[in-house]
């Protein structure tokens, strides 16, 4: 009755939202408060942050995430809707039947690398796993071991983990790379020490796509019997991979870069030979142990039936993102010259392609691409304004660190979107190309190396 | 008790924001200001003029490995002492864009004492340009500044 009388009241006096205007807030929510930037949509196109374009702009960024695939997300729904219970109520059908999809999709995620479900632990994403992965070994081994080796194009999360290793006294190597994105496979062989407690490569760089030799790596960390850890978030599903014969100890991976949902990764932590971590969650003792806290079934299920997807579809999505990788890159060539891949050609990953434009700098760049949803570097990085230390750690000169930009190809990119962003790219490449003072020395013959720039 | 609760809902609701003009006028954070999108979009005064030439000065400023480097020149009327054309070349992101632009429309038709007055702080305010590219438009004073010089330099010798 009261209630009525409330809604009655309120239709009255709120007003309605104008079809300018559409901000997604309920009347009763104090979420009222939190501004949510106005979004103005009508016939003409989008208009957001100062930007106006004519409809939803291509998306092309794959390595930041990926849309979830339908086929995950019906098998998510009856998880949320009917089938709610936690997974660790021990006591009626809700929990059972919540625990036995999350041991099937823990079935699922492994089976994809060639483990055992037992060796699964289910995460909040790869870069939880990460850091339970890096801190929570060398906390559990940390009478007998002191030193980490990693590399210094790897992901972010995982050099924080080390530098906060370095803060507590340990002490941690980074290994330069090659020219082409590589590990120098003897510089790691040199590096490690009798009291190296891990080593980190990730396999996939999620910047510029390359794929570390990670058979060669592990066979070098078997020899002398140091743990392997790997960041297989871009690699998963992707790639073949075979945690045996990779030797690999330690494996973090992530359920929205394979389709999957946000908000879940899972931990691979090998039991023959055990390896060993120190928790970073505390609690009731969840996930072996490992990572307390409800495991979200939902999600985890998602992420199984994205595994299981990725590995029925692999060979294919390979075979067809590897075309339309050609055709990015071939269609960028034939019509403007000064393009530049980062990393290895030969050892990538075909849906990454990472170009630098010469005489051209990354961010205006980017201003001109908007209807086309690209990164410059890694999304992670892309809020400072350093040029990316991945590209730096290539060797690659200051002015062309500035100018890069990703290309994520995915499952779900068509070719007409690939034939547009090539145009778009070609467009605003010969625009800034006009405008840039170092195109125009180039074609003079000046040689840009030899000027004396007037520094500030 | 119904009343209160009615009153707080409802003083809840009508919190919403008048017009969506209100709110974006009022800082919430724009990535680039409609002035700056609209230098990129229509850059003006593009271009080069011949650098030998005796009524061309040319500002070269900044460096590749900072990310920007301005080329401003400016055509000067030998007898009036007044800039009567200028163009600029830039490599640099949208606001350094931006900043080259205007600073080519706001020297057109000054003085060239007049147009060594004009800072850096205007041309940041003109384009509400973000504390972190404030370097930006003193690259393009610096450029004013620079091709100014060059071409007293050009006519003192």
């Amino acid at each position: 009755m009261a209630s009525k009388f409330l809604a009655i009241a309120l239709r009255r006096t709120i007003p309605k939202p104008t079809t300018a205007i559409r901000l997604v807030r309920h009347p009763f929510s104090t979420a009222a408060a939190v501004a949510v930037e106005p979004y103005e949509e009508d016939g003409n196109g989008i208009a957001m942050k100062g930007v106006k374009i004519a409809g939803r702009p291509l998306y092309l960024d794959m390595q930041a995430t990926s849309p979830v695939d339908p086929r995950v997300l019906d098998a998510m729904l009856p998880y949320y809707l009917s089938h709610y219970g936690n997974p660790h109520s021990r006591t009626h059908l809700y929990g059972w039947e919540s625990e036995q999809a999350v041991e099937s999709a823990r079935a699922r995620v492994s089976a994809l690398i060639n483990a055992s479900p037992k060796e699964i632990i289910f995460t909040s994403g790869a870069t939880e796993s990460n850091n339970i992965s890096i801190k929570g070994v060398m906390h559990f081994y940390k009478d007998k071991k002191r030193h980490v080796i990693t590399t210094q194009t790897e992901h972010k999360c995982v050099l924080d983990s080390c530098r906060y290793l370095q803060q507590e006294g340990f002490e941690v190597t980074y290994l330069p790379v090659k020219p082409d994105g590589l590990v120098d496979l003897e510089k790691l062989r040199t590096s490690i020490r009798p009291d190296t407690g891990l080593v980190s490569v990730m396999m996939v760089n999620n910047e510029i796509g390359v794929i570390q030799p990670m058979e060669e790596i592990g066979e070098i960390c078997k020899e002398f019997n140091v743990p392997l850890h790997t960041d297989a978030a871009q690699a998963l599903g992707k790639i073949p991979i075979d945690v045996d014969k990779m030797n690999i100890s330690l494996m973090s991976l992530s359920g929205h870069k394979i389709y999957g949902p946000k908000g879940i990764g899972a931990l691979f932590m090998r039991r023959r030979p055990r390896i060993r971590v120190e928790p970073q969650m505390n609690g009731g003792g969840q996930e072996r142990g490992i990572r307390s806290g409800t495991v979200p079934t939902p999600l985890a299920v998602g992420f199984g039936a994205a595994c299981e997807l990725a590995m029925k579809e692999m060979e294919y999505d390979d075979k067809r993102i590897s075309v339309l990788q050609e055709r990015l890159l071939n269609g960028i060539r034939e019509k403007i010259d000064g393009v530049v891949v980062n990393g290895s050609e030969v050892s990538r990953y075909a849906g990454n392609l990472n170009l630098s434009f010469a005489f051209v700098e990354g961010e205006s760049l980017l201003m001109g691409l908007k209807e086309v949803a690209v990164s410059s570097g890694s999304a992670c990085t892309s809020a400072s304004l350093e040029p990316s230390y991945v590209l730096r750690a290539l060797g690659v000169d200051e002015d062309m660190a500035h100018t890069s930009i990703r290309y994520g190809i995915g499952r779900f990119t068509t070719e007409e979107e690939i034939d547009r962003a090539v145009e778009l790219t070609v467009k605003q490449v010969e625009k800034l190309r006009e405008l840039s003072p170092l195109y125009e020395m180039f074609k003079e013959g000046i040689d840009i190396k030899s000027i004396q720039w007037s520094q500030h | 008790m119904l009343r209160h609760v009615t009153n707080r809902i409802l003083g809840q609701g009508l919190r919403l924001p008048a017009t969506p003009a209100a709110v974006g006028g009022s800082g919430l954070p724009r990535m680039y200001h409609e002035r700056v999108v609209d230098h990129y979009n229509h850059p003006r005064n593009v271009g080069s003029f011949d650098k030998n030439d005796e009524d061309v000065g040319t500002g070269l400023v900044g460096a590749p490995a900072c990310g920007d480097v301005m080329k401003l020149q400016i055509k000067v009327d030998d007898e009036t002492g007044k800039i009567v054309d200028a163009c600029f070349k830039t490599f640099g992101c949208g606001s350094a864009i931006a900043s080259s632009s205007l600073a080519t429309e706001w020297v057109k038709g000054k003085k060239m004492e007049e147009v060594l007055t004009i800072k850096n702080t205007e041309i940041a305010k003109h384009l509400s340009l973000p504390p972190v590219k404030l370097h930006c438009s003193m690259l393009a004073e610096d450029a004013i500044k620079a091709a100014v010089k060059d071409y007293e330099d050009k006519h003192s010798k």
